[in-house]
């Protein structure tokens, strides 16, 4: 058990030393959401009947940027090689390490989700709803993004890519966690909702470590 | 012992090495030659288990390491090319870490005494991306010191190492040859004296 | 009792095989696919409700399924390939990406232009279209990836993964967009679910569906053939055959100059 503790405490130290890295997708979401005031219309109705979608299509574009950090380091340095030959089980660090990298990434967008409600006029029942989406569905762009990073992780442009790759990929869950905040609006029940995002979440619990783990061996080639 | 049975290796549609065999017993050094893009560096990491072959297998012990790493990696430890090194943290924390991930326990004084064998005293709590190239080797061959490894793969060691720190690394792959350990080491610089007997073998570049 | 397979996963096999099967698949989709578009376009009855534009379902809908049976194909190669290792399965794989999503862009494009006489809008999001859409993206994802790796064969097992991430997403892709499209939708029902259908209108159709699928696997032979012989240049059955087909074709030239 410790073993992997240290993964997870060496993954918060690299990060503590990043603090700029990270905090870079949160002023890129901030300004995302900042934009559709400004490009389509700062009326308290527009913007709450746009929110939900505005909020949650920011928090993937700023996930794609943040989820890159995830391997690159250790792939370039040779951290990710000697892991590797530690004897530890390649599926488990992965899934420590996106774990750590959840808590660091996701959980400032959490802190600042009031923000944004309040940016988008959401009433309180849609933020309630907004923050049991995020909490249930970060964690399911972080597995299943981390795949498509684990492949990407050792080419150049990677960057771009991996928003191809992953957009399409992350449009139920979109789909879903906007529904949930909609319905929060009209004063409907979104246990529904709430229980298909979760339900792919465990799914990707489940398989994702062992698929990152191979796309990491594709990498190391 | 190390057994290579019958390896092929394609990279880029070319083949690199076809049908390879090679035997390594405990208390030898092997020196692997070649010229660039012969193929060492892909032998090794067959050799280690980071890459897969595309025929062949490589047994430790009599055991094929695709079936059970675990004895292997115990006994293991590769350098390559890459440090394994984190920029951000100092020599002292990338070496705990590293050292809590091989499973093995070792005293903090123990890794001042390894940093200032391999002349880094005053530099361990630096963030390693503040340091030289040829520091920041000494920091990653540190570990040859630290985890009772058997079995030695190491890629270019003595990139960036000055003479003390060449035959520093020298003199400790004889000790541990000596002491029924296992090195196979390419280098572009053939290994002098005091590295001890070695038994090289030549892989030839192939069109 | 894979056993018959397991010969293919030699480069060489394969591209005989692709030899032995590119005439049938041509012939077959030159065949299917005249009998069926004319037949559709031309003679089988109007429907009642739509008129003359709903024949375009005879281009739309075999395209349609094929875009996903082929991504579906891909994926089992992915697969193939990444269990046994084989490289005729990753070729195959990327040989039959480019088809599939031409015949997505096919079934979009026929499907917007049926949408046109019908509600008069080039493009409503209407749930399959969505999807369609979507299947495309995640095919140039594929294509994209394969393209970023200088090693084929690393490239393959990469592009191999993302198949198979897409082809477990495509049924919760589907569904999700289903559902979207009801939260959404106003009064129009969508035309594209036509579960009863005259025989009279469904003979031209599944032969239209066989000729899109020969059609699909010929290109494929063909383009598979042109994958084993770009990466296996440096095999001697290659060059034996390419030196092969220079004698022929100079021994073509010389009875042609030879006869005037």
């Amino acid at each position: 058990m410790s073993l992997y503790q240290g993964i997870f405490k060496r993954d918060m130290h690299i990060a503590f030393n990043q603090k700029a890295e990270l905090v870079q997708p949160l002023m890129f979401l901030l300004m995302v959401v900042t934009l559709f005031p400004l490009g389509v219309s700062p009326s308290p109705d527009t913007l709450q009947r746009i929110g939900p979608g505005v909020i949650w299509i920011a928090a993937i574009l700023s996930s794609l940027m943040a989820m890159e950090r995830l391997f690159r380091d250790d792939f370039q340095d040779g951290s990710l090689e000697q892991y590797m030959l530690s004897g530890l089980a390649l599926p488990a660090v992965s899934a420590v390490k996106v774990a750590a990298h959840w808590l660091v990434s996701f959980v400032p967008l959490l802190l600042l989700s009031p923000l944004l409600a309040m940016f988008l006029n959401l009433t309180v029942d849609m933020y309630i709803a907004l923050v049991l989406t995020l909490l249930l569905g970060t964690p399911l762009l972080s597995l299943i993004g981390a795949i498509a990073v684990g492949l990407t992780v050792g080419l150049q442009k990677g960057g771009v890519l991996l928003a191809l790759l992953l957009i399409p990929v992350f449009i139920p869950l979109l789909i879903f966690a906007t529904s949930a905040v909609d319905s929060a609006a009209l004063q409907l029940p979104y246990h529904a909702q709430l229980a298909i995002i979760a339900a792919m979440l465990l799914l990707a619990a489940a398989l994702a470590p062992f698929a990152i783990a191979y796309s990491l061996k594709v990498s190391q080639n | 012992m190390l057994e290579a049975c019958g390896l092929t290796c394609s990279k880029r549609d070319r083949t690199l090495f076809e049908g390879l065999s090679l035997v390594v017993n405990t208390g030898e050094l092997l020196y692997l030659r070649g010229p660039n893009g012969a193929g060492k560096t892909s032998l090794l990491r067959i050799l280690t288990g980071l890459s897969t072959p595309e025929s062949g297998a490589v047994l430790y012990n009599g055991m094929d390491i695709a079936e059970d790493k675990t004895g292997y990696y115990r006994d293991l430890f590769y350098l390559g090319h890459k440090s394994g090194t984190n920029g951000s943290l100092s020599a002292l924390d990338n070496l705990s870490f590293w050292l809590a991930q091989h499973s093995t326990l070792v005293q903090e004084n123990v890794l001042y005494d390894v940093l200032a064998k391999v002349g880094l005293v005053g530099l361990e709590d630096v963030p390693v991306r503040y340091l030289s190239a040829g520091q920041q080797r000494r920091v990653a061959l540190s570990r040859l010191w630290l985890k009772p490894a058997k079995v030695w793969v190491l890629d270019e060691p003595f990139t960036a190492l000055d003479v003390k720190g060449v035959h520093l690394l020298e003199t400790s792959m004889k000790e541990h040859v000596s002491r029924g350990g296992l090195i196979i080491t390419t280098s572009h610089q053939p290994l002098s004296e005091t590295a001890g007997e070695h038994r090289v073998f030549d892989l030839e570049y192939r069109f | 009792m894979w056993k018959w397979l397991h010969p293919y996963a030699k480069t060489e096999r394969a591209y005989q095989l692709c030899l032995t099967l590119q005439p049938w698949f041509w012939a077959g989709a030159l065949l299917c696919l005249s009998v069926g578009t004319v037949w559709g376009l031309a003679f089988a009855p109007q429907d009642y409700q739509q008129g003359d534009s709903f024949r375009i379902i005879y281009i739309h809908v075999p395209s349609a399924i094929l875009s996903m049976g082929t991504y579906v194909a891909m994926a089992i190669a992915a697969l193939v390939g990444m269990v046994w290792q084989w490289r005729t399965a990753y070729m195959s794989m990327i040989a039959m990406a480019p088809i599939g999503a031409v015949m997505t862009f096919i079934a979009l494009f026929t499907g917007a232009a049926w949408g046109k006489p019908m509600w008069g809008a080039w493009w409503v999001w209407d749930a399959r279209l969505t999807s369609e859409l979507i299947l495309l993206f995640l095919y140039m994802g594929v294509i994209a990836l394969y393209g970023a790796f200088e090693d084929k064969q690393q490239a393959g097992k990469a592009a191999g993964v993302m198949a198979l991430v897409g082809v477990v997403n495509i049924p919760i892709i589907h569904y999700s967009v289903e559902w979207w499209n009801t939260l959404h939708q106003g009064a129009t029902i969508s035309k594209f679910d036509n579960p009863s259908i005259a025989p009279e209108m469904l003979w031209p159709l599944l032969i239209s569906l066989l000729g899109f699928a020969f059609f699909i696997g010929a290109v494929t032979t063909v383009r598979l053939r042109n994958e084993i012989v770009l990466r296996e240049m440096h095999r001697p059955w290659v060059q034996a055959l390419a030196i092969s087909q220079l004698a022929s074709k100079q021994q073509v030239n010389h009875s042609v100059k030879g006869g005037n």
